[in-house]
């Protein structure tokens, strides 16, 4: 994957090339808003990270200025204003997801690799989501392992479906939250992890292969571990 | 500048002199029209006599003709007064009358005339002027009636005087009643700007003096002070902020920095910095945390419009929150529940004030005694309910509360009962909430739910 990274503090910028390219990605950057604008322009990454306080052109209006240009490229915008109304103005500017600074590389790792995937093909769409021997169906809201039916809460099925379109890659904690409970505060306790594991014993339990795996430090993941 | 030269500057002076030009231009209209009507009216009156006089001795001409006439002239002429008369043959020649001194020719056509006429007075003859009304009766002769207009013209004079010395009145007053009302205004302005200088130097304390006779001048210092006392709070938090600030960043940033150092000087292994390093950055998150909701209160705190505040139904975003600590709620023992029927429409970030019930609902469950015995379940109850115009959030536990002595104090930022700080928490919830009730308009109070504490969220109700 080839990530654009348009940071102007160097050291945060060379931290960033760093773990991504140990993290297996392709990285540019970019130390000023023009110089990402231009290199943007073209069109060839799978996703932009954009700090929003930038030299000579700022993050927001570099994301403007690509949207107005059909450049759709997935992009992330980092950013010391962390507020709730800074987060909608980065959105509404036209990034894809937005992340407060100081942030942990993992958080960062896990957004950017799923914006990424959205990009490039749409799994969204389908109606059945299958990760191993679990089967979810969209439509009929109907989840079941190895026939067996297994009844969920509402809030847990799209707890699950939210993991099952990203199986296979790293979702963290605050990105269920954002994503299933639609709330980007950060909870005081550890209300996901409750979630979660309620989730995994409906599923995971009387089963050999568990499917819902804890990343330690970074999240959970739902694959099929048995291949 | 001088007294006079800032007298001239200020607004009530220049309002004085305008109500001054308005006064005189009215006073003058009112008088000139009362004038003009009581000299008309003068002179109506003069022309009425002699029209009623020569009414009079043309009845005596027709019963006693021309002799009877004469006879009444002579007998009226003689009586002191202000009339005119003259009688005279076709000729020309008088007949009767009083007036001599006069060139009758020309009035000998009828019609009525204004003359002047001499009179002797003082032993000198004057000018008078007179009107005078002249017909000819059959026979020639030539009847001539007439008032001498001196008293009418003494009477104008004293009407004029009267007018001249009102609008002089009314201008000397006005600029009387100008001047005082300025010099007061500008003495009570004065005297505020002293005031508010003093405060601008430093001394937050002072406050613009109100009389008591609730004029605007009073509203004006009751606002300024209603400002002051504001600011004073404001200062006053943001001292006890960075007061607190100091402790309660010190504190981790100390231990994160003391077990670097440690792992630095004793460690042996790769697990002893694994272990050290982890620590840092455990440290490190907690401090971003009471950093975010540190700004997110001031950023609350500094009210104003606040992007993606929306029309939402405060029972959804209610049962949102309820429904995210469910799991944690039974997990840790607690009977989590919520009661409410809708929609109360609020307009509210659904994000801060989501946030802002998951603070409370976290503290109540936090603060709950772990180990409840058979007869006492710990519970938290969150609802909604109407009062008037307004939508109370509460959210009550059976817990241990908080002494009322104490319920202002947590509001505040960093404020934790427990001196220990044992248990986790930044102080923060609590302050939290206050920041966004208030950013939307609304109030937070702390309640005895006896037993436990009950917070209410009092939030302002929109029309659909």
């Amino acid at each position: 994957m080839k990530i654009l990274i348009v940071e102007d503090d160097a050291s945060a910028s060379a931290y960033l090339d760093k773990a991504f390219r140990e993290s297996g990605h392709m990285v540019d950057v970019a130390s000023d808003g023009l110089d990402g604008y231009a290199l943007a322009s073209e069109g060839r990454y799978d996703a932009i990270v954009v700090d929003r306080m930038i030299p000579r052109m700022d993050g927001l209006s570099l994301v403007h200025g690509l949207r107005e240009q059909k450049i759709d490229t997935p992009i992330l915008i980092l950013s010391a204003l962390g507020q709730v109304d800074d987060r909608v103005k980065g959105l509404r500017a036209g990034a894809d997801d937005y992340l407060a600074k100081p942030y942990s590389f993992s958080e960062l790792l896990a957004r950017v690799e799923i914006l990424s995937r959205r990009g490039r093909s749409v799994p969204s769409e389908d109606t059945i989501y299958r990760v191993g021997d679990l089967e979810l169906n969209r439509l009929t809201r109907r989840v079941a392992r190895l026939d067996t039916e297994i009844d969920l809460q509402p809030r847990e099925f799209r707890l699950l479906e939210y993991l099952m379109r990203h199986a296979g890659q790293v979702v963290t904690r605050t990105m269920l939250l954002e994503n299933v409970w639609d709330y980007h505060f950060d909870p005081q306790t550890n209300v996901i992890d409750v979630h979660v594991s309620r989730l995994r014993a409906k599923i995971d339990k009387g089963f050999d292969t568990p499917l819902i795996h804890t990343i330690r430090g970074a999240g959970y993941t739902i694959r099929d571990s048995a291949r | 500048m001088t007294a006079l030269g800032r007298l001239f500057r200020t607004t009530a002076f220049k309002l004085a002199l305008a109500f001054l030009a308005i006064f005189t231009v009215f006073a003058g209209l009112i008088l000139g029209y009362v004038a003009f009507n009581a000299f008309r009216l003068l002179d109506e009156q003069v022309s009425v006599t002699v029209a009623e006089e020569i009414d009079g001795l043309l009845t005596q001409f027709n019963t006693g003709g021309v002799i009877r006439l004469v006879h009444q002239i002579e007998r009226r002429s003689r009586q002191p007064g202000s009339s005119l008369y003259l009688v005279t043959s076709a000729a020309g020649e008088t007949l009767a009358g009083n007036i001599s001194s006069i060139d009758s020719e020309g009035l000998l056509e009828a019609g009525t005339y204004e003359l002047f006429y001499r009179v002797v007075e003082d032993g000198a003859p004057r000018p008078h002027r007179a009107l005078v009304e002249t017909v000819i009766l059959p026979g020639g002769f030539r009847l001539l009636v007439g008032r001498d207009l001196a008293e009418t013209e003494r009477l104008h004079n004293v009407i004029f005087r009267a007018a001249g010395w009102s609008i002089l009145l009314v201008l000397v007053l006005a600029v009387i009643g100008g001047v005082f009302v300025a010099r007061r205004v500008l003495g009570r302005v004065d005297q505020m700007t002293e005031t508010t200088r003093t405060i601008m130097a430093g001394d937050l304390s002072g406050r613009l003096a109100v009389t008591g006779t609730n004029d605007e001048m009073d509203r004006l210092a009751q606002s300024l002070n209603a400002m002051l006392e504001r600011i004073g709070e404001l200062m006053a938090g943001l001292r006890e902020v960075s007061d607190n600030i100091a402790h309660d960043l010190k504190t981790p940033l100390t231990r994160l920095r003391n077990s670097a150092e440690e792992a630095l000087r004793i460690g042996e292994s790769l697990t002893d910095y694994r272990v050290a390093l982890e620590n840092t950055i455990e440290e490190a998150d907690g401090l971003i945390k009471v950093f975010n909701a540190l700004l997110m209160i001031a950023r609350a705190e500094a009210g104003g419009e606040l992007e993606g505040m929306n029309k939402a139904d405060v029972i959804d975003i209610a049962r949102d929150v309820v429904e995210l600590y469910e799991p944690f709620a039974e997990e840790a023992g607690v009977a989590l529940q919520f009661e409410g029927e809708g929609p109360f429409l609020v307009m509210a970030s659904r994000e801060l004030i989501g946030q802002a019930l998951a603070n409370l609902i976290d503290n109540a469950i936090k603060y709950l005694p772990e180990n409840a015995d058979e007869t006492h379940q710990p519970a938290v109850m969150v609802g909604a309910r109407l009062s008037k115009d307004h939508v109370e959030l509460v959210v009550a536990d059976n817990g241990p509360g908080i002494p009322e002595s104490d319920r202002e104090r947590v509001l505040e930022r960093f404020v934790r009962l427990e001196t220990s700080r044992t248990r986790p928490g930044s102080g923060l919830g609590l302050s939290l909430a206050a920041a966004v009730a208030r950013l939307h308009g609304g109030t937070i109070r702390l309640e005895d739910n006896a037993p436990g504490l009950r917070v209410v969220l009092s939030l302002p109700i929109v029309a659909p």
